[in-house]
């Protein structure tokens, strides 16, 4: 008996690690195992055997039917991993193809460097303020004490809208100062607001677009004066261009709606073509500001015996420009999709203080 | 203005470097706009001895020249004709850039003789077009002196930037006088010693104004000369002039000009012998007053401008322009000077007018001194007899000098609470006091300050104390941060602002390029988008294409789209939030979100069929718009039959109830083509003013309640009339149970055959969430035969066999 089990056993296990596939396995399985098999049919002989053979050879027999049932599982674990790799194999794909696309979408520069504008002064505790673009007259120029033959009106070139009956005639704002006064008129001081918006003038060559933006500041209380300007723009410089120590020029100027005025210049190179600012010998002008005029306060409704500050009006296409890079103000109003993606802003990268202005 | 460095010294005796006073200029307000210093170009251009001239040995028309530069003897081969020995010239050694032919010189041999260096002529160092010979100097020019210095050519211009307030810096010596406030030098003193006259003027002064317009000329002198001899001005003059952009032209018409430049003074010379009759008046123009100007051109005058006239009619305008007919040539003998005052606004309107710029206008516009009008009177006298010689009439004077001066009350104090800087009181008066003005102290805090009289800009106690501030220094006043009002900032951006934001990136985010376009369209594109009211028609504009303010954006960017196309770019995707105008006042602009999709939704790639956008892209963009901006999207209605500059077949209205938020669709294909656009195009419009905010309220979410059960999902296809709209057949899903319906989804329209004409079926999905327990099956056959029956009833659907 011992012989035929190990027979059995031998010849079992050979013809399991044989089986080469799943149905091949199960036909060892059933000769084995089944009904009819080979282990079986022996195990049905034990009823022959004395007590104590019975219990010997019923012990080995078991102990065979384990082994070849591992043996099995073994076998078919092998046979089952084999097929999978083999079906995976066929199922490869050409990795190096591109994925769907889709479209990155992009905030114009504009957009981007007022949202960051709006971020800086934000911390100064400033508000913004909005005004329309079709101005009266009297904002665009008389309450900012420029009057009809002030020579600086000619230096607007002003857009003019047709008149009504009996009025004058509405036009574009030239400037972002006309929000001085429409939020002087509504509000009471302190007042601290940056206004960044369209601009037209009826000038066109390679500096200059009928349109432009502008933003505008003002801050009025009892004590701001010309130091807090010249601080409070400092602060805005090192901020904006990301520099410590940006140098800067403070020229005096005139405006008609502030004394005293000046002109901002912040010092950079342009060294190999290319503008660095913050270092080098050379200027660039940025700004014009000042102190607010008694009469704007007044065309404000606001007492200039008691109250002063300063306001000030930068080009946001221009910091843009010099910021970034950016070489042709004209090609910023042209919807070119070349120039929007190149110079344009990922929908996510909102200007942060915490996260800085710029990648 | 242009000034020269040496011009400048006339007036201030300084000892200050070019830079020095560059920088001076900036620092005071007098923008230096640029410095040309053609010394500095020419600077080793020297004056040369030729010692010897040879024919040169293989050359027939060369000379081999030996140069004595003053350092040592140099050897040149020339081919000037008129290269001789003995003769001084103008050498440039190896080396030199020489600016006429742009050529860096070079030592050289030329057919076999060795040349270091050049003689040069004029055209060679860019100074005419001479190129006859090289320059002759005389016999007594110093060798090895600079040519540049010799020529005149050393002297720097500097341009600078006047701003409109400063009339007085129009002339060098204002300049000059701030910059002696400033601490760059003194100003001398300017000699106004009367000119004793000889013989009484024949030619009489009138003004012939009426008492309102009085101002037009308030005041006339004149001078009358004889026995003139006009020749051109001397050398140092003309040099000066032609530096800051004048053409000279001759003695007399010279002095006006440098009378002009020199002190702000603008004056006019006559022909006393071209003058009919015997009086020269000055009134406001009339019917017929035409003449011929000094710059050629015909000029009709009209009863608002400053008219200067003699017997034979009009012969300039006052303060702008003289005339042709009494113009000074060389063969002027006698002549008559005017020196007057004309009304700053009249003669900026008049200019304006005629669209005239002169040097005249520039000064009058903006203010002269007028009571230093009989001294500027004295100061061309002088000139023209020690230019012209001849002898000087007694002074002929109409009008009234001036005397009156503006005083103010300014209070010291203010330099400080203004300026954020403490200037000693001494210190102030004294840079007041070299500026001209006069501040007494007479209180506490109180000057009073006589200001001077060329002065116009003082209209405040703020202007006198940014003169204080200006000369002492901008850069002296200590930088401060703003205080904070708050150690945490607080958030500035107001709802409305906020919603540009949010639309601004969630569109971005959907892949689309965000334009910035003018605000302005064609008037034809603007008629296209139901715009082009007159009233929003720019009077000015700046080319016909950009004369109307845009009714919406869409026009913007359908040009935008075919700017693009045009290009070669067919896939675009652009919005712009901006400003459109529904009328002309505060209240008539609205911020418009708008945005257009072109050519294939997704491009072209291997994993999908190309598929051109369609309206139901464009109802996705304004949808997505909507959500952003916190509209409650879920509840909006869409009804058809978007503006006329839609398909109408394929565009819609988004509605919150009866208000419309937006309009989405195919743009209309008359539209597209009208303006060169290929379509199919499709678009949205948001006005964001149509937008109802939010109302406020916590920023704390309600509750989520999570349910344990699991949800059921099941399907039904509808058959319907073609025409209902699948929103009815979704809302009757909806309505079916509203608790228990957490979401719907359609997932086929069908129309074809099978269906029979006129028909179409619809395949919803729709999500069961029990909320309290397990639904038995029973429960949701109730449900699904609510949903049925309730599209039933609302559309005349019926569940598809």
């Amino acid at each position: 008996m011992q012989n035929q089990i190990d027979s059995i056993k031998d010849d079992v296990l050979a013809r399991i690690a044989a089986a080469g596939d799943p149905r091949a396995l199960d036909e060892v399985r059933v000769e084995a195992l089944g009904k009819k098999g080979a282990i079986t049919g022996l195990m049905k002989q034990l009823g022959g055997l004395s007590p104590e053979e019975r219990r010997e050879t019923g012990a080995a027999l078991n102990l065979l039917k384990d082994e070849v049932a591992a043996a099995i599982d073994a076998r078919k674990a092998l046979l089952e991993r084999a097929a999978l790799d083999a079906r995976l194999a066929a199922e490869r794909i050409d990795v190096t193809l591109p994925p769907r696309p889709e479209a990155a979408g992009s905030v114009h520069p504009v957009s981007q460097v007022t949202d960051e504008v709006i971020a800086i002064f934000c911390e100064m505790g400033f508000a913004v303020a909005e005004g329309p673009d079709i101005e009266d007259d009297w904002y665009n120029f008389g309450a900012l004490n420029i009057p009809e033959e002030h020579p600086a009106r000619q230096d607007h070139d002003t857009f003019y809208l047709p008149a009504e009956e009996g009025e004058r005639r509405p036009v574009l704002r030239t400037h972002t100062s006309p929000v001085q006064i429409r939020h002087m008129q509504a509000s009471t001081p302190p007042l601290r607001i940056i206004a960044p918006g369209r601009t037209y003038r009826s000038d066109s060559d390679v500096t200059h677009t009928p349109m432009f933006h502008q933003v505008e500041g003002l801050v009025i209380d009892e004590t701001t004066h010309l130091g807090h300007l010249k601080g409070c723009l400092r602060d805005f410089v090192e901020a904006f261009f990301q520099v410590d120590n940006v140098p800067m020029r403070f020229r005096p100027s005139y405006f008609p709606f502030t004394a005293p005025s000046m002109e901002v210049d912040i010092g950079c190179s342009f060294k190999g073509g290319e503008l660095k600012i913050g270092e080098g010998d050379d200027w660039l002008e940025i700004l014009g500001s000042g102190m607010v005029h008694p009469n704007v306060l007044r065309a404000g409704g606001i007492d200039p015996d008691r109250y002063q500050g300063f306001a000030f009006g930068m080009g946001i296409d221009r910091i843009a420009m010099l910021k970034y890079g950016i070489p042709d103000l004209r090609a910023f109003f042209d919807a070119d999709l070349r120039w929007l993606r190149h110079y344009g802003f990922r929908a996510l990268d909102l200007p942060t203080l915490y996260g800085g202005l710029a990648r | 203005m242009k000034i020269t460095l040496d011009w400048l010294k006339r007036h201030l005796d300084t000892t200050a470097s070019l830079e020095e006073i560059c920088a001076a200029l900036n620092r005071i307000g007098l923008e230096v706009e640029g410095v040309e210093d053609r010394g500095a170009a020419l600077a080793s251009f020297t004056v040369a001895y030729v010692v010897k001239a040879e024919q040169h040995p293989n050359a027939d028309k060369l000379r081999v020249c030996i140069v004595d530069t003053g350092k040592e003897e140099v050897q040149v081969v020339c081919g000037a004709p008129n290269a001789r020995t003995g003769m001084k010239g103008v050498f440039a050694p190896a080396g030199t850039h020489v600016p006429g032919t742009g050529i860096d010189l070079k030592e050289s041999e030329i057919r076999g003789v060795a040349s270091r260096g050049m003689l040069c002529s004029e055209r060679e160092m860019g100074l005419s077009d001479e190129h006859d010979g090289i320059i002759d100097l005389p016999e007594d020019t110093p060798v090895g002196a600079s040519f540049a210095a010799i020529a005149g050519l050393d002297d720097p211009v500097i341009e600078i930037g006047v701003t409109p307030d400063r009339g007085d810096c129009f002339g060098v010596r204002g300049i000059a006088r701030d910059l002696a406030a400033a601490g760059l030098g003194t100003l001398k003193p300017l000699d106004t010693t009367p000119v004793p006259g000889s013989f009484e003027s024949p030619i009489k002064l009138s003004l012939d104004f009426d008492a309102e317009n009085k101002s037009a000329c308030s005041l006339f002198i004149g001078r009358y000369f004889r026995g003139l001899k006009n020749g051109p001005s001397p050398a140092w003059m003309q040099r000066k002039l032609i530096a800051v952009g004048l053409r000279p032209i001759s003695a007399l018409v010279d002095v006006t000009n440098w009378l002009t430049m020199d002190i702000g003074r603008p004056a006019h010379i006559y022909d006393a012998g071209k003058v009919t009759g015997d009086t020269i008046g000055a009134r406001l123009g009339r019917p017929g007053d035409r003449f011929e100007g000094l710059n050629g051109k015909e000029y009709e005058a009209d009863p608002e401008m400053t008219v200067i006239y003699d017997g034979s009619g009009m012969l300039g305008f006052g303060g702008l322009l003289g005339g042709e007919s009494t113009g000074a040539d060389e063969n002027t003998t006698d002549g008559f000077i005017e020196i007057a005052l004309f009304d700053p606004i009249r003669t900026a309107a008049t200019g304006r007018k005629l669209s005239l710029v002169t040097d005249a206008r520039q000064r009058f516009e903006r203010g002269v001194d007028e009571p230093f009008a009989p001294d500027g009177a004295e100061v061309a006298t002088k000139l023209i007899l020690e230019l012209c010689g001849g002898e000087v009439s007694y002074p002929v004077v109409a009008g009234e000098v001036p005397t009156e001066r503006q005083t103010m009350t300014v209070r010291p104090s203010r330099v400080e609470s203004l300026g954020g800087i403490a200037i000693p009181r001494e210190r102030a008066e004294a840079i007041l006091a070299d500026l001209g003005f006069k501040a007494e102290r007479t209180g506490e805090d109180a000057w009073t300050v006589t200001v001077p009289s060329w002065r116009h800009d003082m209209a405040c106690e703020a202007d006198v104390i940014e003169e204080v501030l200006r000369i002492h220094g901008f850069d002296e006043i200590a930088m401060v941060s703003l205080p904070r009002e708050n150690a945490v900032a607080r958030p500035v951006l107001s709802p409305r602002q906020r919603r540009v934001r949010w639309a601004r990136r969630a569109l971005a985010a959907r892949g689309m390029n965000e334009a910035v376009t003018y605000s302005f369209v064609s008037a034809d594109h603007a008629r296209l988008f139901g715009g082009g009211a007159a009233a929003l028609t720019l009077e000015n504009p700046i080319s016909a294409d950009m004369d109307v303010m845009r009714p919406s954006g869409l026009p913007s960017l359908l040009a935008a789209a075919s700017r693009n196309q045009a290009r070669g770019f067919a896939e675009l995707a652009l919005f712009e939030i901006g400003p459109v105008y529904l009328g002309t006042g505060p209240d008539d602009q609205r911020m418009a979100v708008a945005g257009i999709r072109a050519g294939l939704a997704n491009g072209r790639n291997w994993t999908a069929r190309p598929r051109p956008v369609d309206a139901y892209d464009a109802k996705a963009d304004a949808m997505a718009a909507l959500d952003a901006i916190g509209a409650p999207v879920e509840n909006l209605q869409t009804t058809a039959y978007a503006p006329e500059w839609f398909h109408p077949g394929r565009s819609g209205v988004l509605r919150l109830g009866p208000k419309a938020l937006a309009v989405f669709g195919e743009l209309h294909p008359a539209v597209t083509r009208a303006m060169d656009a290929d379509g199919p195009l499709v678009g949205f419009e948001i006005l964001l003013e149509d937008v109802p905010e939010p109302k406020a309220k916590t920023v704390a979410r309600p509750k989520l309640e999570l349910s344990p059960y699991q949800p059921v999902r099941r399907d039904f296809a509808f058959v319907l009339e073609a025409d209902v709209a699948a929103e009815k057949v979704l809302r009757a899903v909806k309505g079916a149970d509203r608790q228990l319906i957490t979401e719907i989804s359609l997932f086929d329209v069908y129309q074809g055959e099978r269906l029979g004409e006129g028909k179409k079926s619809l395949a919803v999905s729709i999500t069961i969430q029990p909320v309290a327990r397990t639904m038995t099956d029973e429960e949701i056959e109730a449900l699904a035969a609510k949903v049925v029956a309730a599209v039933e009833k609302h559309t005349g659907g019926v569940l598809r066999a």
